[in-house]
């Protein structure tokens, strides 16, 4: 276990680290690309507790299509490559407060639920996922799934209201 | 059980797991380059030639098959060059992340049944995942350059890598119905043992069944690696080169062995996928042989797959943006979905 430990410790030192750096910086483009080293240290700690496919699917859907619509929205509407001075720290204090605010409620609600629930020390295979997914949480898959059909054409008839307006 | 254990067997040696792991990383390491050093050979300097009607590189050793050694030896002695307004330590990770990507995806490509580097439930899974890392590359290299061209290309990159991820993905799904598995080995076990309505004579290679997602998966790799006709991203006669413009000496080797390099390994998992992969549908695919005949198996199915790639990459008048979008939303993707509902279909009532 021990090995975990430090593995861990490692892991979330440097997510750490590269989250203070996404607020703290002043070039947006930079903000992005820690944003991808928090999200991938989040994917090494999903292999790190056995969860393959978790991890992976955070590779494809985070780095993969997330941040690189970040990247492509940032480059297509700036165009200097100096420093931001718009990216403004101002709100400095509200979003402090937002983020304990949230910290305190996550811990909490992570505390309840998996305060001495051990792992099991079996990797979970896709297999297992699917099967889960597909029995005994198949209302809300299909409830997301729905929701999700619903996003994409909203932002498809918002996009297309703009366009011919 | 791994390349090394084989090793170890045949020179009765006990290997321990830090000098496995050496093994395969070294093994790894030395599999990108060497793949870049083939297909750049075989099909971009002399197949590219021979149908233009011309020789290609001759002098540099017998039928000039020193010449990419030589251009790699030109690039790493060349002065690295970063432009004034550049954003320095972006320019230079960009390449770095491109490469680290390819190398990524052999790490689950099997070449037998105990050589593979990892065998990975997830394996096609994780492969896809992985190789769409190069995207954030790419765009880190268009916007680090400070150059509008450079720019320009990385978010042509970025639209057209995003829209042919999805082809690409929904393709391997129809293989993934049939075999039932996502893991690489398996998927190749299923194809060796497999049956066509009760004749196992060749086995069932995923290209009989699936002929439609090798056809989508091979247009969507040619978009992934940015090659003719999909290469708006790198029109040297619009945009000068796009994302690499900037880029000089070994960080654009880097470039270049990540093409190349990514072209291979998309050429292996479609062999994987859907021509049986390192076994032959005759005799025992347990056998320990396979590991050496193994990677001889697919490396054939590589080059030939590889054949079409580069075959269609200098036929094909390049793509304009809107003709590239509209063949990925409007064609691959209602295709690959149409597809994958007639092989779960099939699955069903079969």
């Amino acid at each position: 276990m021990i090995a975990e430990h430090v593995a861990f410790g490692i892991i979330a030192a440097v997510m750490v680290a590269s989250a203070l750096r996404v607020v703290t910086t002043r070039d947006i483009v930079h903000a992005a690309l820690y944003l991808v080293i928090v999200l991938a240290g989040v994917a090494a700690l999903f292999l790190l507790v056995g969860a393959e496919f978790t991890g992976i699917t955070q590779v494809l859907i985070y780095i993969g299509a997330v941040i690189v619509l970040f990247l492509f929205g940032i480059m297509l509407t700036r165009s200097d490559f100096d420093q931001d001075e718009e990216t403004d720290h101002k709100r400095k204090f509200p979003a402090i407060l937002t983020a304990l605010l949230l910290l305190a409620v996550m811990i909490g609600a992570l505390v309840d639920r998996f305060d001495d629930l051990k792992l099991d020390a079996n990797p979970q295979t896709t297999a297992q996922v699917s099967d889960e997914l597909f029995s005994q949480y198949i209302v809300p898959f299909e409830a997301v799934s729905v929701l999700l059909l619903a996003a994409l054409i909203g932002a498809i008839v918002i996009a297309r209201r703009e366009e011919g307006g | 059980m791994t390349a090394a254990s084989v090793m170890s067997s045949l020179l009765a040696v006990e290997v321990p797991y830090w000098a496995s792991s050496i093994i395969k990383l070294g093994v790894v390491a030395l599999v990108v380059p060497t793949a870049a050093l083939i297909l750049g050979y075989v099909f971009l300097m002399k197949m590219m030639s021979f149908m233009q009607s011309r020789l290609g590189p001759m002098e540099a050793g017998p039928y000039g098959t020193l010449q990419l050694l030589a251009d790699g030896l030109k690039f790493i002695q060349k002065e690295d060059i970063f432009p004034e307004k550049a954003d320095r330590t972006v320019f230079a990770l960009a390449p770095l992340v491109v490469l680290i990507s390819t190398f990524l995806i052999f790490v689950v490509i099997p070449t037998g049944p105990d050589a593979v580097v990892a065998q990975l439930d997830v394996g096609i899974f994780y492969a896809l995942a992985v190789s769409s890392l190069s995207v954030v590359g790419i765009l880190m290299a268009g916007w680090a350059s400070a150059n509008k061209y450079a720019l320009m290309g990385g978010l042509r990159a970025a639209g057209q890598l995003i829209a042919y991820e999805l082809p690409l993905v929904l393709a391997v799904m129809g293989v993934v119905i049939q075999a039932g598995t996502l893991d690489l080995q398996k998927i190749v076990a299923a194809q060796a043992n497999g049956e066509i309505f009760g004749w196992g004579g060749i086995g069932n290679p995923f290209i009989l069944t699936q002929f439609v997602g090798f056809f989508i998966f091979l247009v969507a790799v040619q978009a992934e690696t940015t090659q003719p006709p999909f290469d708006m991203p790198v029109a040297e006669s619009e945009i000068v080169g796009g994302y690499q413009v900037e880029y000089t000496g070994f960080r654009f080797l880097f470039f270049f062995m990540g093409e190349f390099g990514t072209a291979f390994a998309f050429g292996a998992l479609a062999s994987v996928l859907f021509l049986g992969g390192w076994a032959l549908p005759w005799g025992d695919i347990t056998h320990w042989g396979f590991n050496i005949a193994g990677p001889v198996i697919m490396l054939v199915k590589i080059m030939a797959v590889s054949a079409l790639i580069f075959w269609f990459r200098f036929t094909y008048p390049r793509l304009r943006e809107d003709q590239l979008q509209r063949l990925a939303w409007k064609f691959l993707i209602p295709l690959s979905l149409v597809n994958i509902v007639v092989t779960g279909v099939f699955k069903v009532v079969l």
